[in-house]
């Protein structure tokens, strides 16, 4: 079966997650980002590329800063974006995700950007959809989170260039976490050799060994020597249970201080997809420190999304 | 040279990618240009996105001089519809109002389909349509024409 994502060219038709894509479609969406920066950072922020085009962004789930990105990088495109938060919307008085998106599509949208606490909501969307349209998951329950996966990899790939030769551990709530999932993908499609994952066990999935990672219950074994650190956020909305004791144990055996950070490479990144639980799962002194790199991947964010974006309207 | 005599301080030279940047390289050394070089690729300003989608391979396009009151000479390998010109004169003015725009060509084929003329030609030539005419560079730097059907 064809990857519902390509087209019969084998061309980039949605984007809704980074496993199984082949490397040259992340590698085109890297180079297209990096031409993209140079136009976020000139006094006139925008390119007539989507000029016309309808950008709606279908959340059904609380964001900011993900929404913020995509709507800026459309409108950096020159599209028109439509913002519908349905989460306090349509599907509270009893609309169907596919009868929402049936009535966006007659209102001629091109593309939608969708984020859903369902995993696989975008799929279905995209599925469903006529072929002219595009469907971005900009995050669907604990599956998916693909553009912030390429602005992980962007980054990454920004501050230490070869894939082939990096160890990148990635620390925290894995169990919850898209993000995660999405980078390990990308990270294994691009050739890294050592992928960690770092957590108390309650939030690191059973069977974390098939993506391909190495899993460590030990913070200080697991930074060893590693090139990269993504920290992840501890995700209380999605904690069902007792799967932590309380957020200052977790910080007091897996938040980054600048003593365990000293365990990495002396040139080693910090990373954090954002919002920051300051205290939590990492210390001030390593998100405002000279490692952090966590400003940086916001910057990138916003090109990478426009590659994605504009790279999918013109396929 | 036609274009030496009108070279000032405030003059700049910016390359469309590929061919064009090649010939502003040259151009920029031998006519001794104070400002740096300029590079454009107008991916992201073409008239056929629609059509044809984003290009496989974008340079990024750098303007490393102030844009405002600079005389622009544009460089390209071969003019020939004038769209490519028109992307790149779209793209110029986002990062400015430049004092003038010229352009310099290697070679006009004809073919116009916008209202666009070089100030600066090397050759004139008549290549019938559907043929591609492009500057190719070998591995030792060397630039040569090349015609594909």
């Amino acid at each position: 079966m064809r990857n519902p994502q390509l087209n019969e060219k084998g061309e980039l038709q949605h984007l809704l997650t980074i496993e199984g894509l082949p490397r040259e479609v992340l590698t085109h969406i890297l180079d297209t980002a990096t031409s993209f920066v140079g136009v976020t950072a000139r006094e006139v922020k925008k390119v007539p590329l989507l000029r016309g085009k309808s950008v709606f962004n279908l959340f059904f789930e609380a964001s900011t800063r993900t929404r913020t990105t995509f709507e800026i990088a459309a409108k950096r495109l020159s599209a028109d974006v439509i913002n519908l938060n349905i989460a306090v919307s349509s599907s509270t008085k009893g609309e169907t995700l596919l009868d929402t998106v049936d009535n966006l599509s007659a209102m001629h949208a091109d593309m939608f950007v969708v984020r859903h606490a369902q995993s696989g909501a975008p799929h279905l969307i995209a599925s469903h959809v006529a072929s002219h349209l595009h469907v971005v998951n900009a995050g669907d329950g604990r599956h998916a989170h693909p553009t912030q996966g390429l602005l992980d990899l962007y980054t990454i790939r920004h501050f230490k260039k070869d894939f082939t030769r990096l160890s990148v551990a990635i620390v925290g709530d894995v169990l919850h976490s898209r993000v995660a999932r999405s980078l390990i993908h990308a990270l294994t499609i691009m050739g890294t050799p050592d992928i960690r994952v770092i957590g108390p066990m309650t939030l690191i999935p059973s069977g974390a060994e098939k993506l391909g990672v190495k899993v460590f219950y030990d913070l200080e074994q697991g930074l060893r020597d590693v090139d990269v650190v993504v920290m992840l956020r501890l995700q209380n909305e999605r904690m069902r249970g007792a799967l932590l004791p309380s957020a200052q144990e977790f910080f007091k055996y897996y938040g980054l201080t600048p003593e365990k950070l000293a365990l990495a490479k002396p040139d080693a990144i910090v990373m954090h997809p954002g919002p920051l639980n300051r205290g939590v799962e990492i210390d001030s002194a390593v998100a405002d420190g000279s490692h952090a790199v966590i400003l940086s991947q916001v910057t990138f964010g916003i090109a990478v999304r426009m590659a994605v974006m504009s790279i999918l309207a013109g396929n | 040279m036609q274009l030496k005599p009108q070279v000032t301080a405030d003059t700049a030279l910016v390359g469309i990618h590929t061919g064009g940047v090649w010939l502003a390289e040259r151009l920029h050394a031998a006519l001794g240009i104070a400002l740096p070089l300029g590079v454009l690729d107008i991916s992201f300003y073409r008239d056929d996105f629609d059509k044809t989608g984003l290009h496989p391979q974008i340079k990024p396009t750098q303007i490393p001089f102030e844009v405002d009151g600079r005389h622009i000479v544009l460089v390209d390998d071969v003019l020939y519809t004038g769209r490519t010109v028109r992307g790149a004169m779209n793209e110029l003015f986002d990062y400015g109002r430049p004092a003038s725009i010229s352009l310099a060509v290697l070679i006009d084929r004809g073919g116009r389909e916008l209202p666009v003329a070089a100030q600066y030609v090397g050759a004139r030539l008549e290549v019938p349509q559907g043929h591609m005419l492009v500057l190719d560079r070998d591995e030792h730097g060397k630039l040569r024409l090349k015609l594909d059907a």
